[in-house]
């Protein structure tokens, strides 16, 4: 049938300056991207980021408004989805009801003319683990596993870029869990790129190399997991992935690789590799489990109040009020070394200076906050 | 405690007696249904086979039948009247058959491209029931005739005799079938078409077929319950239909239904009628059963 016709081009994915309108609203705004072949990447962000559409554009089932798509040499923007060496795993996974498991899976390779047809699909079902139910329908298997024949269906092609749009999306914690560590194994068995669309920050963390997060139609950072949590650039990251606490400071002084800043009379220092920008306002972050209630160190916060305390398995989180009504979250591991306080305790904060962080005092402290479990 | 016993004690009172209720709900509800059946189903059918083996004593009047169990009735009502039987399969299929390719297309364009027009152009489908069965058919005769829209509009072409008449011809009669049932047909494609996800359309063009292959391998055999529920409420009316053969056709296009109308009216054959009618039905009965099994959709129906 049409095999010659479908693209066997090989090499990192390149988004060039693509958009998409649908009239007045963006959904995608000027983004510009690059996915290197092999890579597990994810297109990490809040529902209406734009990131399901950029996927689609990706395979071909949107036509961008604007910019190019291209694997190595080769421009695919506006190749139909038939003809892409792509293939996708699509939310509901969207199986062909009507036929059978082995039909499912072997219906790429079929339109494609692949002779040995049976021997690949029976590959692809070793695979995800599931030899014995090449028979039967998509309606008797549960959701785990038309996930993993989802999967099958698409990779079986052997394509150059695999989509995967939100594919746990439906499935229970346990079982999206164990099927991270699947798709994981799968990715790193056949060595193709994979492109995960989520917005579960877990799910991204656990699986990709690299973290694109996404809000509103622009990429605001991309890297590794660590890189984004450890050192966020904007606070929509630094709230979007774990929690974080934000304080609003001023600058004093920028010298010897030191950013000293003030807030309501106190100074704490911020290595000067770890700001990001140049302005007098800033935001000082630091994670939770950075914090420590001690009051010693450069970075301390004294007469502090205990407000709220919860303890939740491998560590206690507190709510602890600043003398200047600002509530920072701490996480303390319940180890030998844990303080058991209690409501209204008065306590003292401290931390390290390098595990701080200066962001550009304009943004608003809570974007991204309370955002990721929307859905 | 003694007080929660007793809420415990009247709750399982109360599931006891809502239990008891449930198990005469269904009854009541089939009732009307099932008194109506018999009434108007059951009894007539059985009078209807009893009728099929009489026989008009010599001399007795006409209308006057009694008992024999003859069941040669059957073979001597099939063989007398074998042309307008295998007629009415014929113009049935080629109606079913007209039908499908009408409302296929108009079904999809409805289930996927109607947008915000899906509505009134459903409507629009079931509009004709908005004015009687008769006057349409009637209309169309209209529509056919030496002076209608159809006829002038063909005679402008070169190859056109003259003498061409369409009322009074089989087309005339399979027009009015096809036309007839179409809603009957659009229907039940609408429904089944409407209720494919298009993410499946979406993953078949993922998976390197084109809009042709997407429309054969994904599309039509996932509309299959629509098709085969729309063929049968077409098909199965369509050949018991008299009233198209007999506004819109000639003595030489009678259907079955046409024989069993005058047998019983006219020439008053009651025994012939009934034995005619019981074939047409177990011969539906057969036809229907065949193609569901060989459709392969008795799981989807």
């Amino acid at each position: 049938m049409a095999n010659s016709k479908v693209l066997q081009d090989t090499g990192d994915l390149v988004l060039n300056r693509i958009s998409k309108r649908y009239g007045d609203f963006c959904a995608v705004d000027d983004l510009t991207l690059t996915i290197p072949d092999g890579s597990f990447f994810a297109l990490l962000g809040p529902s209406g980021c734009g990131k399901t559409t950029t996927l689609r554009m990706i395979a071909g089932l949107e036509e961008p408004s604007a910019g190019t798509i291209s694997i190595g040499d080769t421009d695919i923007t506006t190749q139909k989805p038939y003809r892409r060496n792509v293939n996708t795993v699509f939310q509901n996974y969207a199986l062909f009801p009507h036929l059978s498991i082995f039909e499912n899976i072997a219906f790429g390779l079929r339109r494609r003319g692949i002779k040995d047809v049976k021997s690949e699909v029976e590959k692809a079902l070793d695979l995800v683990e599931l030899a014995h139910l090449a028979e039967r329908k998509p309606g008797q298997l549960s959701g785990g596993q038309q996930q993993r024949i989802a999967v099958a269906r698409a990779i079986v092609n052997r394509p150059e870029v695999l989509l995967l749009d939100e594919p746990l999306g439906a499935l229970d914690l346990k079982l999206r869990r164990q099927m991270q560590i699947e798709l994981k194994r799968i990715q790193m068995e056949v060595g193709i790129t994979f492109i995960h669309v989520t917005h579960d920050q877990e799910e991204a963390m656990t699986m990709a190399d690299t973290i694109a997060v996404m809000n509103q139609g622009k990429i605001e950072q991309m890297g590794s997991a660590t890189e984004l949590y450890e050192a966020p650039k904007t606070a929509f990251v630094a709230n979007f992935l774990g929690q974080c606490n934000l304080i609003k400071v001023r600058v004093q002084s920028r010298s010897g690789g030191k950013v000293v800043v003030s807030a309501k009379g106190h100074t704490f220092e911020i290595p000067e590799s770890r700001v990001s920008s140049s302005n007098d306002s800033l935001l000082l972050g630091v994670r939770p489990e950075k914090l420590r209630l001690d009051g010693s160190g450069v970075n301390s916060i004294k007469e502090c109040l205990v407000t709220d305390r919860s303890f939740v398995g491998t560590s206690t989180q507190y709510l602890v009020r600043t003398p200047w009504d600002l509530e920072l979250v701490v996480f303390e591991q319940n180890d030998e070394g844990l303080h058991d306080l209690r409501l209204g305790d008065k306590v003292s904060l401290e931390w390290d200076s390098e595990h701080t962080f200066g962001l550009d005092g304009a943004q608003d402290v809570n974007a991204g906050a309370d955002l990721d479990d929307d859905e | 405690m003694a007080f929660l016993q007793g809420t415990t004690k009247s709750q399982s009172g109360a599931k006891g007696d809502s239990l008891k209720k449930r198990s005469l709900t269904p009854y009541l509800l089939i009732a009307p249904g099932l008194i109506w059946l018999i009434t108007f189903f059951v009894i007539p059918i059985f009078s209807l086979g009893s009728t099929s083996t009489m026989v008009r004593p010599q001399g007795a009047q006409i209308g006057t039948y009694v008992q024999e169990l003859r069941f040669a009735n059957y073979v001597d009502a099939f063989l007398a009247n074998q042309e307008q039987y295998v007629r009415s399969f014929l113009y049935a299929g080629i109606a079913t058959i007209l039908a499908l390719a009408i409302s296929y297309p108009l079904a999809y364009m409805i289930a996927f491209r109607a947008g915000k027009y899906r509505n009134i152009l459903l409507v629009l489908v079931v509009a004709p029931f908005f004015t009687s069965f008769l006057l349409r058919t009637v209309a169309w005769s209209q529509i056919l005739g030496d002076e209608g829209p159809v006829l002038s509009t063909l005679r402008f072409l070169p190859f056109i005799d003259e003498s061409l008449r369409l009322t009074a011809t089989p087309f005339a009669v399979v027009s009015g079938l096809t036309y007839n049932f179409l809603p009957f047909m659009t229907l039940p494609l609408y429904a089944s078409l409407e209720r494919i996800d298009p993410r499946t359309l979406e993953a078949s063009g993922d998976l390197y077929a084109n809009g042709f292959i997407t429309f054969r391998k994904v599309t039509v055999p996932l509309s299959m319950p629509g098709v085969v529920a729309g063929t049968l409420l077409t098909f199965i009316p369509a050949a018991g239909d008299y009233v198209n053969a007999a506004l819109l056709g000639n003595p030489s296009t009678k259907m079955i239904g046409n024989v069993i109308e005058s047998r019983f009216f006219a020439v008053v054959d009651y025994p012939t009628a009934a034995a005619l009618s019981f074939t047409l039905m177990a011969t539906i009965l057969i036809l229907v059963t065949l193609y569901i099994r060989k459709s392969g959709t008795d799981e989807l129906v």
